[in-house]
């Protein structure tokens, strides 16, 4: 027979791989659960159906298209091809402008209308979001 | 001129590396003795990357637009400060601090490390210059900061206004005090394992970088951290954002190395363990200047998108690492002159648990801020990991984790028993008591949060205990553990009852809520050297009747033509007060965002209070 010492070498290593796989499993499943996918405006037109999880929109904000009232901001995003009309109740990043690049986060209402949550900040004047320059690169 | 001789220095720097390599392997294979040849190049190489960065900041401050780094982040409106800090604040030149701290390291080290073989410095010494070598070719061919400019521009064009700010000005000196103190770790690690040579001696004085390191790193997540809370109004202290994520993987890593040098310089287990950890905290490093300098991530650190660099980065990574796996697995032998017997209840397993745990909340973080960059070259899909992924994933571990420090300190070497320890256990009863009143009065969720509170609680009440019983015993470990249960407790207090209030208003109108009225009174104009302020006058009155005046400010810079909301934040000891205003290009209303944030300034108080430990336990093996 094995001596002692073996035996609890191999629970020992037998316990680190069990927590190693399901460490790994609880990773992957609740980054499953938790990542936000991005679109365009124009990959939102083709989509099959709406679905209930988060989702990001980038693009351009159209020019003269931002109206702000007391409770909400309303814009268009565009990448040139189409557009989504955007409904956000929330803090905006200094450089959210007409004209420059955006990336909303929030739940789609159906095809034409997004219910943002969240509206990322950039920091730099040059900066576009390389979603956007991409959306732009294929037109 | 400044420039000129910047750059002469800068090359002089990298042949002298060549002569350092070539009379390190002469000494190396010789003599017995340390040849003070190499020693006096070392510094001469130092000397002359000092130089080449004091050009640098010359043509800074000179505003020297026939420089091209300089034309690109500077401005002669600036303030004498910023430009001088606009010197790092750019990819080039930050590179070249860098180099400065690698120089200035292997400098500090030669001197310090006088007691050790002559063999293992000569080592460290070249592993070092490697990776100098790789930097001195990364500057000079893809990011050199002396390059010309043809006819020479009248004005510059200005640095980010983001980055004009005192804490940032320090925060990349700071952090890369810390990460290339890493350097030094790896290249004395793979010089021991080389030699054989990993002892407790050697555990003993490489202790002594881990802590400088790990000090500094603290320090610079910290400031890293307070900037972002004040400066990009986005009221909080951390937001997975992934440059914060690739600060905090090498603190992970160099936190449990830290924990196992303890167990190494007393026993000599682990070793694999500290090899391992040792490498990997400096690849870690060197991932993040990778992941931040390529623009791959997108953040404020984006200086620069040239696929050319984040390549080069990613080679020499690639050689760094292919090499030290072969010194590992070559010349690492294990060795069972110490067989691995502790017993299961000791300080030993205590701290394998927090290595346990350490390990998982990298991976988590590792993983969150890679995969969606794994994802999109394979599959072109576009994806972010938001905040709850990571509290989802790391939050409920906290509990064992927090509850193993508390308990950990207490068990003996090799083998401890549970007698005497009964006061352990009537404190998690204290606590979990004392938690559950406080949980139930907030009136929220009550299981994880009374649990998670109740196991912060047990390692600050424990934490407290020893300061009183153990006299001057275990001082560091003692007030930086105190501190991270500070953290965690301010953390958690902070999430329980922030409040949070985004409107848009335009002036002279009035906000009402259940809670508060916020009163928009006037606006007023300041003109500054390089921008024009609106100053934005407030009035929020709370259902007591109590009166606070906010001012948050919007900037106006003129170069480069950047919009910058300063937040007004009214601090006192338990709460912050903090209100950003924001203007909508040709719109009437403002966006404003007020917050109230609890117990914040413990949140930066307890960070200091941890590296202070570190600094403490520093200062006390030097009086040694």
């Amino acid at each position: 027979m094995y001596g002692r010492k073996v035996k609890l070498r191999f629970f020992f290593v037998l316990l680190i791989l069990i927590t190693l796989i399901l460490s790994i499993y609880l990773i992957l499943k609740s980054l499953e659960d938790n990542v936000v996918y991005f679109q365009s405006p124009s990959e939102i037109k083709v989509l099959a159906e709406i679905g209930k999880k988060k989702i990001r929109v980038g693009g351009m904000v159209k020019n003269n298209s931002i109206l702000i009232e007391a409770k909400s901001i309303k814009f268009v995003i565009t990448d040139f091809k189409n557009e989504i009309n955007v409904t956000y109740s929330g803090a905006v990043p200094n450089l959210f402008t007409e004209g420059k690049g955006v990336v909303a986060e929030g739940f789609l209402k159906d095809k034409n209308f997004f219910l943002a949550t969240k509206i990322l900040a950039k920091h730099d004047e040059n900066y576009m979001p390389p979603e956007v320059k991409a959306a732009l690169e294929e037109k | 001129m400044a420039s000129l001789i910047g750059s002469y220095s800068l090359n002089l720097g990298f042949c002298i590396s060549f002569l350092i390599i070539f009379y390190s392997v002469k000494n190396f294979r010789n003599s017995n003795i340390f040849d003070n040849k190499i020693a006096l190049l070392t510094f001469l190489q130092f000397f002359f990357v000092i130089i080449s960065f004091l050009g640098l900041i010359l043509s800074f401050v000179n505003s020297d637009f026939s420089n091209e780094t300089v034309f690109n982040h500077s401005h002669t409106t600036k303030p004498l400060f910023y430009k001088i800090s606009g010197t790092w604040g750019n990819h080039e030149g930050s590179l070249l601090l860098w180099l400065l701290v690698l120089t200035l390291f292997i400098a500090i080290f030669l001197l310090s490390s006088k007691k050790q073989t002559k063999k293992y410095r000569i080592l460290t010494l070249m592993f070092q210059q490697i990776i100098i070598i790789g930097f001195f070719i990364f500057i000079i061919k893809t990011s050199n900061p002396f390059n010309y400019i043809f006819p020479i521009p009248n004005q510059g064009l200005g640095l980010n206004p983001i980055l004009q700010d005192p804490a940032l000005a320090i925060h990349p000196p700071i952090l890369y005090l810390g990460y290339v103190g890493s350097s030094i770790i790896f290249s004395s690690t793979l010089a021991a394992t080389t030699l054989n040579d990993i002892s407790i001696d050697w555990a003993k004085h490489i202790k002594q970088w881990v802590l400088i390191s790990w000090i500094f790193l603290t320090l610079g997540i910290l400031l890293g951290s307070i900037w972002a809370y004040y400066e990009l109004g986005w009221g909080g202290f951390w937001f997975w954002d992934p440059v914060e994520n690739v600060s905090l993987m090498p603190w992970l890593a160099l936190t449990t190395l830290l924990h196992c040098i303890l167990v190494l310089e007393k026993k000599l287990v682990l070793t694999s363990w500290v090899i391992v950890l040792s490498i990997s905290t400096f690849t870690l490093s060197m991932c993040g200047t990778f992941l931040v300098r390529s623009g791959i991530l997108n953040s404020v650190h984006t200086f620069a998108n040239d696929p050319e660099r984040g390549l080069y980065i990613l080679i020499f990574l690639f050689c760094l690492i292919f090499l030290s796996f072969f010194i590992f697995f070559y010349f690492h032998k294990i060795e069972n002159k110490s067989i691995n017997n502790f017993f299961w209840l000791s300080k030993e397993t205590s701290i394998l648990i927090n290595n346990w745990f350490m390990m998982y909340f990298l991976t988590v973080v590792l993983i969150g801020t890679i995969y969606p960059i794994f994802l999109e070259v394979i599959s072109s899909e576009k994806i972010s990991v938001g905040p709850p992924f990571y509290h989802k994933l790391i939050v409920p571990f906290l509990i064992p984790f927090l509850l193993a420090m508390a308990i950990g300190p207490k068990l003996r070497w090799i083998k401890s028993n549970l007698q005497n320890k009964l006061y352990l256990i009537l404190y998690l009863i204290i606590s979990f008591l004392l938690s559950a009143l406080i949980i139930k009065s907030l009136g929220i969720s009550f299981l994880l949060n009374t649990v998670l509170v109740s196991s912060a609680f047990y390692l600050f009440l424990i934490t407290i205990r020893d300061f009183f019983t153990k006299k001057f015993k275990n001082l560091s470990q003692n007030i930086a553990h105190f501190g991270f249960s500070l953290l965690i407790l301010s953390i958690l207090f902070n999430n329980f009852l922030s409040t949070e209030i985004i409107t848009n208003l335009k002036i002279g109108e009035t906000y009402e809520s259940e809670k508060f009225k916020i009163s928009f009174e006037n606006i007023d104009k300041k003109n500054e050297k390089n921008f024009q302020a609106l100053i934005g006058k407030f009035n929020i009155e709370n259902k007591n009747g109590d009166n606070e005046s906010l001012q948050p400010e919007l900037r106006i810079y003129n170069q480069p033509n950047i919009v910058t909301s300063e937040a007004d934040i009214k601090t006192n000891l338990f709460t912050d007060k903090f209100m950003t205003m924001n203007l909508v290009q040709n719109q009437d209303y403002f966006n404003i965002r007020y917050q109230i944030k609890p117990l914040m300034i413990w949140i930066w108080f307890s960070v200091l209070l941890i590296s202070f430990g570190g600094l403490l336990s520093f200062i006390r093996k030097y009086e040694k």
